[in-house]
């Protein structure tokens, strides 16, 4: 892939972006400083433990952080060539939806209870395409079928408690989808739902990727759904992104102490053990911030250097980057060991 | 849906079954009626008569049986202030009730619903800080002392509108808004506060992620799923706009039903209260069933789970 066609192909590039809570207790600082892009059909993940600053960096791209607590206070998300930092509310309203969507976690509150799902959609539609009604029916109908909804006519007249968890994902995402927009943001979409209906759900949204070329920003803590799902995922911890690459490279190699921990901590079938691994301490607070390494307080690793600087960040592959101190040529400490894949892990 | 209304009115029904039975139990607790109406100098020849004519000596559940059927065939008794039937009365006196009640409910629901909906869009400006203090004065002032402060201001001061009484569309502006200042204050604490919750879910970030104006969340969107709190609380204005009518009817001298009671129990007339204690009873209970069938309406999960 040569450079120039990289360039085209970048839907969304995010630079340094910084999401701030200030509450009058102190300043949490959610998203400190995050940068990453997102190529046309492309599935980035984001990965982390809760309250890492995950959908914060959702809602930042949608420019919906709540207010007047959260405000972005430095960065670029910049958005097929324009930076949307700079656009006025009026402006914005053409971006959610239409270029930027989102699905969240919890299809059981994402509706609002007294419309009709028709009602819902229609309007979501009615945003994109001003047309009469009956033309907008029909749209509406195609948008539940899209997503695999059975008997749709019958179904627009439904209210939300009158459908089960997984049907109201699906029609949560035919409103995200409704106005073909060229991201989705997937907001632990199947967190909600259960095992089987996760996997319906997954495949539902690979198949439409398919067909429409969506790129899709895939936050989850969940590995398996990761390998599933995703091209390239970024590992997220304390508010940064700590190590991000190719979904293969973060799974046979990865760099960064916090990464490796992470995936040695999903349970695999084919092992008996009697404890589970678990990372030892808790994440700092976005409160608080430590001035070094925020994941040095419980870095097996860490040195005096990692306490005193944050790491600047090291290229170990074309895409593969990690911010880690022991992973630079310089490093005196103990070195990180090989990371072993266990066998039949990925699958 | 016709199932929870025909439930609704049985259930309505029975209220006022209990209600008749308490309003009947407490004119006979209240004492001997004809005591009241009677002077000492009659003799007992006398109340004896009169006891048999009006069939007091009978025992007291046929006496009932006779209240109600009277009481069904709209026969309320005759008043002896007045020395006119009951109904004759109180279909004199109701319009203007009814007329000064709903304006006073149109000038609650036309300040509250805003004030309250933009107090919680502009949650800690300075707005929002103006209509708590409008809140809490409404709340806690007394009706009376809105009335005559009003009318201190307005008419007698100022000389904008009448002081009392009964006439064009300016003698109803001071009482009207005087009845309603404290629902006023109610509802409008209630609407605010049911649309921050309502701000705060998921429905509404969705909205917001599909690009709909901001305008249209706030009164689409939220204000629906808002409503729903002070409709319950509809019931309860009623019953305020009830004692509150007794009230100001009699300090801006309204000729309503609230005046004709105070005018009633001060000359001991028990037939004309008891007959308007079952009226307003009867009111009560009609609101409450047409508050739960707007509640179905606006809330779909409670049509369907009857």
């Amino acid at each position: 892939m040569t450079a120039v066609q990289t360039a085209t192909d970048t839907i969304l590039e995010v630079n340094n972006l910084k999401t701030y809570i200030f509450t009058r207790a102190a300043t949490v600082k959610a998203v400190d400083g995050i940068s990453f892009d997102l190529k046309k059909g492309e599935t980035l993940g984001i990965v982390g433990e809760s309250g890492c600053g995950k959908t914060m960096t959702a809602l930042s791209l949608l420019r919906l952080v709540p207010r007047p607590a959260g405000r972005i206070v430095e960065g670029e998300i910049v958005l097929n060539g324009e930076d949307i930092l700079q656009k006025s509310e009026d402006e914005m309203r053409d971006v959610r939806g239409r270029q930027i969507s989102m699905i969240l976690q919890d299809p059981q509150t994402s509706l609002n209870p007294v419309f009709t799902i028709g009602n819902q959609l229609r309007e979501a539609l009615g945003i994109a395409h001003r047309e009469n009604k009956s033309s907008m029916l029909g749209r509406a109908v195609d948008a539940l079928r899209k997503v695999n909804v059975a008997a749709p006519e019958r179904r627009l007249d439904d209210y939300p408690h009158q459908m089960s968890g997984g049907m109201k994902q699906r029609v949560v995402g035919a409103i995200a989808m409704s106005c073909e927009p060229g991201i989705i943001i997937a907001d632990e979409p199947t967190t909600a739902l259960d095992v089987t209906i996760q996997l319906q759900y997954l495949r539902l949204l690979k198949e439409i990727q398919a067909e429409t070329g969506l790129a899709i920003i895939f936050i989850t803590h969940d590995f398996g759904v990761v390998a599933r799902m995703c091209d390239r995922v970024a590992v997220m911890y304390a508010g940064r992104i700590i190590e991000q690459g190719d979904v293969r490279d973060i799974f046979s190699r990865p760099a960064h102490p916090y990464t490796q921990a992470l995936i040695n901590s999903v349970p695999k079938l084919e092992e008996r053990v009697d404890r589970l691994y678990s990372i030892e301490g808790q994440p700092p607070l976005l409160s608080n911030l430590p001035e070094g390494c925020r994941f040095a307080p419980r870095c097996p690793y860490v040195s005096d250097r990692c306490l005193e600087t944050y790491p600047t960040s090291i290229q170990l592959a074309e895409a593969h980057h990690a911010d880690c101190w022991a992973l630079h040529s310089d490093w005196e400490g103990t070195p990180i060991a090989e990371y072993v894949a266990p066998t039949g892990t990925t699958g | 849906m016709q199932r929870f209304i025909v439930l609704r009115i049985l259930q309505g029904l029975l209220a006022v079954f209990v209600i008749s039975l308490i309003v009947f139990a407490l004119s006979r607790v209240a004492g001997d009626p004809l005591a009241a109406i009677l002077d000492d100098e009659a003799g007992k020849e006398q109340i004896e008569r009169l006891r048999q004519s009006w069939g007091l000596d009978k025992p007291l559940h046929v006496q009932y049986f006779t209240y109600m059927r009277r009481l069904l065939t709209g026969d309320l008794g005759v008043s002896f202030r007045w020395d006119r039937p009951v109904l004759e009365l109180i279909a004199e006196r109701l319009p203007a009730t009814i007329q000064l009640s709903a304006f006073a409910l149109v000038v609650t629901g036309i300040i509250a619903f805003p004030i309250g909906v933009l107090s919680a869009v502009k949650k800690d400006s300075w707005f929002d800080a103006g209509g708590k203090m409008f809140a809490i004065l409404g709340q806690s002032a007394p009706t009376f002392a809105v009335g005559l402060i009003l009318m201190w201001v307005f008419a007698v001061q100022l000389g904008w509108l009448p002081t009392s009484g009964k006439g064009g569309i300016k003698h109803i502006i001071l009482p009207g808004f005087a009845l309603g200042y404290y629902n006023v204050a109610a509802i409008m604490r209630l609407t605010r506060s049911s649309m921050l919750d309502v701000l705060d879910t998921e429905y509404v970030k969705l909205a917001r992620i599909k690009g709909i104006p901001e305008w249209k969340i706030v009164w689409k969107h939220c204000f629906r799923n808002a409503l729903i709190g002070p409709l319950t609380y509809f019931s309860l204005i009623f019953a305020i706009l009830i004692t509150g009518s007794v009230v100001i009817e009699t300090v801006f001298a309204w000729p309503g039903l609230g005046l004709m009671v105070i005018e009633a129990i001060n000359s001991k007339d028990h037939i004309v209260v008891q007959a308007v204690v079952m009226l307003f009873a009867l009111l009560y209970v009609g609101i409450n069933i047409i508050t739960d069938i707007t509640y179905a309406y606006v809330d779909p999960r409670i049509r369907y789970n009857q």
